[in-house]
């Protein structure tokens, strides 16, 4: 049987998200077993594979020009997409931000004499956006591992259920934020 | 006594009138999820959580009284829907960030949005920026988490008396103040006695050095009150 492909992807969080699916232990024996994990922050396959994947788990908010480039990808070349997290969820942490000017919180946080030459180095570091989105305000999500992280039992479930062709039941507690 | 019949969900249930639908489902082990709603309190149907249908009507349960004959419905996929809808509304207007607030874990809002089977908030999120008010010497209020359900007004109002806390401006301005809009530590008419802390739902109004998910509240409190004051 050929292997499910995945992807993970890593916005703006704080791999969190990912710690929490290694921390599924010795489901992750099987899980190697069924999938062939791609373009990861776990691996070092840094381009999404042109001929897309089946599934692509998402951690972080959409922060910066880079994130959108990606999100879009992700979503037009996965059959389906999981937001892993409070932060591709709702925004959480990195959302924060929002409803302050971007530019002046660059300035204030980068662009002090003691940590710049004056210039922000825009030509390698993504522009910030001026709001920092959830995954579903700008591309469709099938579905949502809430927490902060996802507890590894909700990430093992829900990915095994969909190895398994099932659609998983993401109710009641498995909807906790934080 | 008057007695009137009254159907929840098909099922006929006989009681009187001067009862609230919430009242009566509740007698009747029915569940219909609240928020703004606490015992010992008067209702306002201020975050409109508990909507019932009643002959294609969206009803506030919690103010709605029983008539005879009634027929309501609390839990019709379109009720569920609507409800879901509300509980997304209350999360996209407020800055509701549950990872690191005291009160994850014991949260209403929290608990809400897990009974209600919410999956992500479909409305755009509004992040608007709100004052936090640390200024009392053992509590704070972090307007963020305010969904304006009024209990802090009505538990300082209607059990201790003081009215320290009220409702200024209107539509998507509206915020809790204390006295005429001075900070909380100036408030001359608070009694610092905490009633506020323990009714609000959400990490809005809690107590100064609880960290992360350390906030326990007993909203309890005001009907135990109002309770024994009405064998006073």
């Amino acid at each position: 049987m050929a292997k499910v492909r995945v992807a993970t992807m890593w916005f703006s969080g704080c791999a969190g998200c990912h710690m929490s699916l290694l921390d599924i232990d010795e489901a992750l024996i099987d899980l190697a077993a069924r999938i062939d994990l791609r373009n990861s922050p776990l691996t070092d396959l840094k381009v999404f594979p042109e001929d897309g994947v089946d599934v692509t788990l998402i951690e972080g908010a959409v922060a910066n020009e880079e994130h959108l480039r990606l999100v879009r990808t992700a979503r037009e070349k996965s059959k389906i997409i999981i937001a892993l997290g409070d932060c591709a969820v709702t925004g959480n942490v990195p959302a924060l931000r929002n409803g302050l000017d971007a530019d002046r919180m660059i300035e204030s946080i980068y662009g002090s004499p003691t940590t710049s030459n004056g210039a922000l180095p825009y030509d390698v570091v993504p522009q910030l956006l001026g709001r920092v989105s959830p995954l579903a305000e700008l591309i469709p999500v099938d579905y949502f591992l809430h927490g902060c992280p996802p507890p590894a039992g909700l990430i093992a479930k829900t990915i095994f259920a969909l190895l398994d062709g099932k659609t998983p039941e993401l109710v009641g507690p498995d909807l906790k934020f934080g | 006594m008057e007695s009137i019949a009254v159907k929840i969900n098909g099922r006929g249930i006989t009681t009187c009138p001067g009862r609230t639908i919430l009242e009566v489902a509740e007698a009747n082990g029915i569940r219909i999820p609240t928020l703004c709603h606490l015992k010992g309190l008067t209702d306002v149907g201020a975050c409109r959580v508990c909507i019932v249908e009643v002959r294609g009507q969206f009803l506030t349960a919690c103010t709605t009284g029983v008539a005879d004959g009634m027929e309501i419905l609390t839990d019709t996929e379109v009720v569920r829907a609507h409800r879901r809808t509300i509980v997304e509304m209350l999360f996209a207007e407020g800055n509701h960030v549950c990872s690191f607030c005291v009160s994850n874990g014991g949260c209403e809002l929290q608990d809400l949005a897990c009974e209600v089977g919410m999956q992500s908030v479909r409305i755009p999120y509004a992040y608007p920026r709100h004052r936090v008010d640390a200024s009392h010497p053992r509590f704070l209020i972090d307007r963020d988490r305010c969904v304006l359900c009024g209990r802090c007004v009505r538990a300082c109002g209607e059990i201790e008396g003081a009215r320290t806390w009220d409702f200024a401006e209107r539509g998507s301005g509206v915020r809790v103040i204390t006295d005429l809009d001075v900070n909380w530590g100036q408030a001359e008419t608070c009694t610092g006695c905490g009633k506020c802390v323990e009714v609000c739902p959400t990490g809005a109004i809690v107590r100064k050095g609880a960290s992360n998910a350390e906030m326990g509240k007993n909203p309890e409190v005001v009907a135990q009150l109002a309770e024994r004051r009405s064998h006073g």
